[in-house]
């Protein structure tokens, strides 16, 4: 049984982008139901729906909606979070090139159920066709009532502003991107205060993410229950259950990358043999990435995984991230793609906190030093205790991004120390090539 | 007010105390770098991490599983904080473990070494020996950062404390963070050094070694020196200060914390402004008689001078000179009471004393009461008060301009002495009212003053021409001062008086708090002290100390009641004032 695509179910149609043909296909008629609710049963739908956010987190969409505060003077912001960052994952730029305006529908009724004041959809400055297929779909929208003031005639104003970022993933974590969009270096801000009381220009702020917003059109328009009947429900009462479709992006040593729509929960296994053409070269798979580079790796007797919000964590992953699954075949040295890794966080690492900016860098540089063949087994306990003290989980850093550093490492060593242990033993030298772009 | 709990230790904090603040009344130390309580909280250093959680009413205990910066959060009640539980004390070492990674191995040559918080840190909270096996990230040094302050790029931990000081006390946001990861430093724009009248503050609050004091650089390790406190001389502020000295030697000025005065900075004016102390242009002992040959004028370098007959003089004749024209001490003080009852003797009214505003408390005091127990008629007079431009506000806003009254941080006042408001209050006592220099000055035109008793005290060059003619012809001109000037050279009496390193005293400052400047330095053998010139003018039985006179203040003047009690080490209020006039 194959599954229809929802949130890409425009993908491929002819002048999939303009308003008038997302319109001909049932365009913003989720909208215009949105506005035949009171905004906190917008809110109350977005919940019951049981969405979580798609940008890595996976927290409760519509919970962190009323943690804005109740009754507030002034403005409000929703930032719409499109720094897509995380090695491996594509499905917002896709998104945002086929079908700008399923997004941009889900901003205005974030943005009305919220009671946003102004919108920022903050780009990642790469993604310029997205940016130019916004930038006029944002023009169609001004230009029919759909953006603005009292949009049709509803007695919602919202305008949106398109802010594009200058190359740092560190712009994806939400207070970084509010401080980028201030003008200012894109250092973390430390919590408390939380964005929804204290967040863009000191307003109350909602950071979501792109294929969250096009969910939100979607339960608008089918219901909460059509996105409460796919996934996989609630185990225990702490779980909030993994519902809805999910764009999951393919890439590494397969025949056949790319984005496909699934419900949430499909296996590892599965999604590589079924919908990626299974690894190339007729190879197997060593490991393979859950969610982007900083959920760690599955091993290969990990592939069963279930690959919603509660499964990689089960195997010892940090989470389902942005479910960007990344094969590495089995003739691929897991000391090359650990350091890959660690080279990117290094260059990421904002360098704010101690631990992340001096602990990223020495672990690329141990690895470094590792592939050039002078590696000691000490340096793998080094690498551990490294992994082990940065992080917002053990409370030694501001933001994730060491934790998402420190996880691939983590799971490398556990799940792949026999290939490292021999790799130092046998003085072995990488045959990978340098990085390039790296500094 | 609330319990907190510090690992075995209950005290009760204030309601916005954060767990770095509650656990130093405690007694106990956090480790800290990026949190000052001047500045914005970052938490970023890592450093403070500890571990806290909360005591319920049943009297159990639960902690929260990850550390949390004790600088970011605040002493509620019954919070429980553990300062030195191995998981603290292994994320305490593992935090420098990671500062000292691409840290340079500069101790031998760093300024800091002595008062480094990373060697400190390092020795009480740190491992022994590294794990680094690595090329360390290395940076260029950044003598242009600013004109007074220099940055060694590599020592630098990212603290980020001279950033917001740019940002958040001086407004004028030069200092910034540029590139990205291990490889950040700190910069300025191209063409744009920290120059700002507060720079060298961030030297002070720099916790390792970049940030270096280019005046200080490389002139002294810091535990030879001896450390007194003083009050900046500089302007009515009155920033508390520490003199740092050596084998009679200055060597540096720090600001001193004192919530009452300043706060915990000082401007640049003062932190930099204490050469004259060392100046050749000192006037290096009395003397009784007119001299001769111009001596070697204040801010004066020439080497030849020219005598009345306009004959060109060498260097070494005019040391030569002066040498020879330096008197002991008790003949001139028995020439300066000659002389001034010779004058007073023809007419009380002939005879004035002007007291600078530079003078200290004790020594107003006792040249006033002397004075006015020769003859009653006796005029004092306030010396000239030095203003420059208007009160300089910090921090300034991004176009420049001065912060609103409600948001000033640091002020640099335009009256640029440290203690009108004392010697106002000494005056007021016993001359009942204050007359200003320029109405003396007047007086000497249209009344029958030929003789007077200026003292002087300022660092740089007081008097205009128009005053000095006048004063050149007054049949006694007795004046007191540390500097060589046209004035001291025509002076029939000149007291070889000190600088406020070589003497001690009272200052008030704009406020009307009073603050005590301790003696840091021995001025050169035949200058004395004011305190004990006076001292010894009066012919008081004794030697001075300063708070014997403050004593005697206390009993004889109502505004110096507060004279009575200790001053202590942060002042005490004497009087409260509108700004700038005293009550």
């Amino acid at each position: 049984m194959s599954f229809e695509p929802v949130l890409l179910r425009r993908w491929g149609k002819p002048n999939s982008q303009s308003l008038e043909t997302y319109r001909a296909d049932g365009g913003y008629a989720a909208l215009k139901k949105a506005f035949a609710m009171e905004p906190p049963k917008v809110v109350e739908a977005v919940q019951k729906s049981g969405l979580r956010g798609r940008g890595g987190a996976g927290f409760s969409t519509g919970l962190k909606w009323t943690f804005l505060p109740k009754d507030v003077q002034g403005p409000i912001y929703l930032c719409i979070n499109g720094d897509e960052s995380e090695p491996g994952t594509f499905n917002n730029r896709v998104l945002l090139e086929e079908d700008p305006h399923q997004v941009l529908e889900g901003i205005v009724i974030s943005g009305y159920a919220t009671k946003s004041t102004t919108a920022y959809l903050y780009l990642r400055y790469e993604y310029g066709d997205c940016y130019r297929a916004c930038e006029k779909a944002i023009q169609e929208m001004y230009a029919n009532n759909l953006l603005g003031k009292n949009i049709l005639g509803s007695g919602y104003s919202l305008d949106i502003y398109l802010h594009r970022g200058a190359c740092a993933y560190i712009c994806g974590e939400e207070t970084g991107l509010i401080e980028s969009l201030e003008g200012k270096r894109a250092w973390p801000r430390i919590k408390p205060p939380f964005p929804a009381i204290e967040g863009a220009f000191r307003r109350p702020t909602v950071v979501n993410n792109i294929e969250t917003m096009a969910c939100v059109t979607q339960i608008l328009d089918r219901g909460p229950e059509w996105f409460q009947s796919l996934g996989i429900p609630s185990e225990n009462p702490k779980d909030p259950g993994s519902y809805g479709p999910k764009l999951y992006c393919i890439s590494g040593h397969v025949n056949k990358p790319g984005l496909v729509e699934l419900p949430l929960g499909i296996t590892a296994r599965e999604l590589i043999d079924k919908h990626a053409g299974g690894v190339w070269k007729g190879r197997k798979a060593k490991a393979v990435v859950p969610g982007g580079i900083s959920m760690g790796f599955l091993s290969a007797d990990e592939l069963d995984t279930k690959l919603d919000f509660a499964g990689p964590g089960k195997a010892g992953c940090l989470g389902l991230g942005t479910a960007a699954v990344i094969v590495i075949d089995d003739q691929t040295s897991m000391v090359d793609v650990l350091y890959n890794t660690c080279r990117f966080f290094a260059h990421e690492s904002c360098g704010q906190c101690t631990p992340c900016r001096e602990g990223t860098a020495w672990s690329a540089k141990i690895l470094s030093r590792i592939r050039a063949g002078q590696g000691t087994l000490k340096d793998l306990d080094t690498l551990t205790d490294i992994s082990n003290s940065i992080g917002i989980m053990p409370g030694t850093t501001i933001c994730g991004l060491a934790d998402g550093a420190a996880w691939p490492i983590k799971n490398a060593l556990k799940k792949f120390r026999p290939e490292f242990e021999e790799y130092i033993t046998s003085g072995r030298r990488s045959q990978s090539f340098e990085v390039a772009g790296a500094h | 007010m609330s319990t907190v709990f510090i690992n075995d230790i209950e005290i009760e904090v204030g309601p916005k105390e954060n767990l770095v603040q509650a656990a130093e009344r405690a007694g106990v130390e956090i480790p800290h770098y990026c949190w000052h309580h001047d500045l914005s909280v970052v938490a970023s250093c890592r450093m403070c991490l500890v571990e806290v959680g909360e005591k319920k009413p049943d009297g159990t205990i639960s902690m929260i599983s990850k550390l949390v910066p004790a600088c970011q959060t605040p002493a509620k009640p019954n919070t429980v904080v553990l300062t030195n539980s191995e998981k603290v004390k292994k994320a305490q070492a593992q935090t420098l473990e990671f500062l000292l990674l691409n840290h340079p191995l500069d101790c031998s040559i760093c300024d800091q070494a002595g008062e480094c918080y990373l060697q400190d840190y390092t020795y009480k909270f740190g491992n022994a020996q590294s794990r680094l096996n690595e090329p360390k990230v290395q940076r260029v040094d950044k003598y242009h950062i600013g004109e007074q302050i220099a940055l060694f790029t590599d020592r630098c931990v990212m603290c980020t404390r001279c950033v917001r000081f740019t940002r958040e006390i001086s407004g004028t946001s030069e200092l910034l963070v540029t590139n990205r990861g291990s490889v950040e430093e700190i910069d300025i724009f191209p063409g744009e050094p920290c120059n700002n009248k507060l720079a060298g503050n961030v030297v002070d609050l720099c916790p390792v070694g970049a940030l270096c004091s280019k005046d200080f650089l490389y002139k002294k390790r810091v535990w030879w020196l001896k450390t007194q406190n003083s009050v900046c001389q500089g302007c009515s502020t009155g920033c508390s200060i520490h003199v740092d000295q050596e084998e009679n030697r200055l060597y540096r000025l720090r600001p001193r914390e004192n919530e009452l005065a300043q706060g915990s900075f000082m401007c640049d004016d003062g932190r930099f402004g204490w050469k004259y102390v060392e100046s050749e242009s000192r006037l290096f002992g009395p003397r009784v008689g007119k001299l001769q040959v111009a001596s070697q004028h204040h801010a004066v370098g020439n080497s030849n001078h020219a005598n009345g007959n306009g004959t060109a003089v060498s260097h070494a004749q005019v040391a030569l000179n002066e040498l020879a024209t330096v008197d002991p001490w008790p003949t001139v003080l028995n020439a300066t009471r000659q002389a001034i009852k010779s004058v007073v003797d023809s007419g009380a009214d002939r005879f004035a004393v002007v007291l600078s505003p530079m003078m200290f408390c004790e020594e107003a005091f006792m040249l006033a009461k002397y004075i006015k127990s020769i003859n009653k008629k006796i005029t004092l007079a306030l010396g000239p008060v030095p203003v420059v431009g208007e009160d300089d506000l910090y921090p300034k806003d991004y176009k420049g301009e001065p912060p609103a009254a409600d948001k000033v941080k640091f002020t640099i006042r335009a009256e640029k002495c440290p203690n009108r408001l004392g010697v106002e209050a000494v005056l007021k006592h016993f001359q009942g009212e204050v007359i200003g220099f320029e109405t003396i000055a007047e007086r000497l035109n249209t009344t029958k003053i030929d003789g007077m008793y200026l003292v002087g005290g300022y660092p740089d060059a007081w008097l205009d021409a128009s005053v000095l003619g006048k004063l050149d012809g007054l049949s006694t001109l007795i004046v007191q001062d540390f500097m060589n000037s046209p004035l001291t050279d025509m002076a029939t009496i000149a007291l070889a008086s000190a600088t406020f390193a070589e003497r001690q005293g009272t200052v008030v400052n704009h406020s009307g708090l009073a603050q005590e400047v301790q003696q840091s330095i021995r001025g050169s053998t035949d200058v004395r002290p004011d305190g004990r010139l006076l001292f010894e003018l009066s012919q008081r039985q004794g030697m001075y100390k300063a708070a014997s006179i403050r004593t005697e203040m206390a009993k004889e003047i109502p505004a110096f009641g507060a004279f009575a009690g200790e001053i202590g080490e942060l002042g005490i209020q004497l009087f409260t004032t509108v700004e700038g006039k005293s009550a």
